[in-house]
């Protein structure tokens, strides 16, 4: 047990460095940083608002996860927000009730990720370019829903995913943090993460090795669908209104870089939904910071880029074998299957 | 078959029937840039209105924030033999063959919105704004409104190198220069989103003691102040009285947040570019005036007092 706790903090020891420095840092520029208070029965602070407006990355970044994890990438999600926001909108201004509005919500989004499954698993595509193809289309396809304009709603229920609370936290948090927990339960604790690794690692093999290879993809990219259509919502209901134009825009972007960040591989394989979530925090966590700076705006995408150069550089295989001391040593002779959760 | 044969011919018989009817009116083709903007929808939808309370047969074009588009769309209505042309040019650069090639054709071409790098013997007249205009008044509005109570205020910026925010933040500091009481304490940028104007807004509650050290909000366009708004009140205060509201645009939105208290002001960029336009096409067609190189449209200020339930039904038809 304690083995399998050392290997899982080992996986994760570098994004929380990387998480606490950044922390200490901005907290080291603006003293009130690190301040909690409870207001209007939630949790009030800078560090709930990295939490809070992290919320649609680290969905996406969930689902990219797992689709790096069979060597694929979905470019199409910041589209596909576009579409469910516009959606959830649409519906709702319409006269659906909250359930009907949820559930055809997040069937878009599955129905999003199945196009992108069956170009990739089925007529065999190349995964940036199938993704591609709905991240192009995808914005037209909201921008046609909302008839380009931002379609504004007033439904309670609805508005709550954005910013109602739950146990004094912010809903999104509460969704991000439930739904993150059940995708990691889901895929560790029964075979599929090791046969999505499997698929990463070589496609052909895990065919011949009778792993059913296409449902598998189509399944990864549906899961994908699905985080993009929660984020979709929970940024519509953020503000009140469906942005068909700026809603997700360039998030994909975010997501893959967050998966990065946690240390999954671009080219599939071993992959951890933990690191991936504490990637996107970390992401947001320097947006966030950049925004308390009080910089001028000129500079926040330069200290941006700087700051990923640097997680990236410290992730490096060159980097870490110079600075070995940095990693914990795996508990020896202990078999390493579960070091990659 | 059959049927499509008798849509086809409906089709030449409605040609005919309204080329008819409006051979002694004014043909003019319009190039607009696409639709990437609720702003720029209301304004076709307005184009549209205004030309057909003229009787005039306006032809569109929508070039899909394309260049090459606007161009073969000014090419066709020169070989129509159109009246006027009137352009919402997508890019600065690059027009100069194609006015020419207008000009040759003796069809005046007037731009909206935007302008172009080009001779300006190339074209009638533009029709656009005065972005740095725009922030003065709403600058000036502030001042005013404050009236020598020290006030700390935040901004909230366009993205970033654009020419909106550049002059859009120009204008508002010419506005202030001078009344010391004024202090811009913070300025990021919401890159003209909702979205981007809640979170930036978040910051500078938490950065500014809660918020409690903030007198007034400036944010270049409505889309961020309404995000703002929404981040005003998730901190517990109340936006419009405990920090004033102020903005730049007039979309319909703005007005529902007037009416209920939790915005101030707004300076409206006009959609209706076309009718200064058409104006001054038929001051040019009928009596050969020359219009001036640069007409600018009104910037005009709303507030509270302005029945902002009134404009918001005006406006929600137009398209925004």
């Amino acid at each position: 047990m304690t083995a399998t706790v050392k290997t899982y903090l080992g996986r994760l020891l570098p994004q929380l460095i990387v998480l606490a420095a950044i922390v200490f840092a901005i907290s080291m520029v603006f003293p009130g940083f690190l301040n909690l208070q409870i207001q209007n029965g939630r949790l009030y602070g800078s560090l709930i608002d990295i939490l809070n407006r992290g919320a649609p990355v680290v969905l996406l970044a969930i689902g990219m996860t797992v689709v790096i994890a069979t060597k694929g990438i979905d470019l199409s999600v910041g589209a596909v927000m576009a579409i469910c926001g516009a959606v959830a909108a649409s519906l709702i201004t319409s006269g659906h009730s909250l359930l009907e509005t949820l559930f055809a919500t997040l069937a878009v989004g599955i129905l999003c990720g199945i196009w992108n499954g069956f170009l990739v698993a089925v007529l065999d595509i190349q995964p940036i370019i199938a993704t591609l193809v709905l991240m192009v289309a995808g914005r037209g396809i909201a921008q046609l829903i909302t008839e380009g304009a931002i379609l504004t709603f007033n439904d309670a229920g609805l508005i709550f995913v954005g910013s109602g609370s739950f146990g004094w936290l912010p809903m999104p948090v509460v969704i991000w943090l439930v739904f993150g927990v059940l995708v990691a339960l889901l895929v560790r604790q029964t075979a599929l993460g090791m046969l999505i690794e499997a698929i990463g690692v070589n496609r052909q093999a895990s065919t011949l090795s009778g792993v059913l290879t296409p449902v598998l993809l189509v399944a990864a990219y549906v899961l994908s669908g699905l985080c993009a259509a929660i984020a979709g919502i929970i940024a519509a209901a953020d503000i009140k209104g469906a942005d068909a134009n700026n809603a997700g825009l360039w998030l994909e972007l975010d997501a893959i870089l967050a998966v990065v960040v946690g240390g999954t591989s671009l080219l599939g394989g071993r992959f951890s939904i933990a690191a991936s979530v504490l990637g996107a925090i970390i992401i947001q966590a320097i947006n966030t910071g950049i925004l308390l700076s009080g910089f001028p705006p000129e500079f926040n995408l330069i200290i941006k880029a700087a700051i990923i150069v640097f997680i990236l550089v410290l992730q490096s295989p060159r980097f870490r074998s110079a600075f070995t001391f940095l990693q914990i040593p795996r508990a020896a002779g202990k078999p390493t299957e579960r070091e990659a959760k | 078959m059959k049927f499509r044969k008798a849509l086809a011919s409906a089709t030449i018989l409605a040609a005919c029937m309204f080329g008819s009817a409006s051979a002694a009116d004014l043909v003019v083709g319009f190039s607009q840039i696409g639709s990437e903007s609720g702003w720029r929808a209301a304004e076709t939808t307005l184009t549209k209105q205004q030309a057909e309370q003229r009787g005039i047969d306006l032809k569109f074009a929508d070039a899909q924030q394309k260049q090459e588009n606007q161009i073969k769309a000014i090419r066709s209505f020169i070989a129509q033999g159109v009246n006027a042309i009137l352009l919402a040019p997508v890019v600065a650069t690059g027009w100069d063959e194609v006015l020419q090639e207008a000009k040759d054709a003796e069809i005046p071409v007037i731009l909206l919105d935007r302008t172009v790098d080009a001779s300006k013997d190339l074209y009638l007249t533009a029709v656009t704004s005065d972005l740095v205009h725009e922030g003065s008044v709403a600058g000036k509005w502030l001042v005013d409104t404050v009236a020598g109570k020290p006030c700390n205020v935040v901004e909230l910026q366009g993205t970033t190198g654009s020419s909106p925010a550049i002059d859009r933040k120009k204008g508002f500091e010419q506005a202030l220069a001078g009344n010391d009481n004024l202090k811009i304490v913070r300025s990021q940028t919401g890159d003209f989103t909702r979205t981007k104007g809640k979170e930036v807004m978040e910051s500078f509650l938490k950065a500014e003691d809660g918020g409690k050290n903030i007198c007034a909000l400036y944010a270049h366009n409505d889309d961020m102040a309404v995000g703002a708004i929404q981040a005003i009140k998730e901190a517990g205060l109340k936006p419009g009285k405990d920090i004033l509201v102020v903005s730049i645009d007039a979309v319909p939105d703005i007005f529902q947040a007037m009416a209920a208290g939790e915005a101030n002001a707004t300076v409206e960029l006009t959609p209706n570019m076309a009718g200064p336009a058409f104006d001054a096409l038929d001051a040019y067609l009928k009596d050969g005036k020359e219009p001036p190189k640069w007409i600018q449209t009104e910037s005009k200020l709303y507030t509270q007092a302005d029945d902002p339930m009134k404009v918001y039904e005006e406006k929600k038809g137009l398209g925004y």
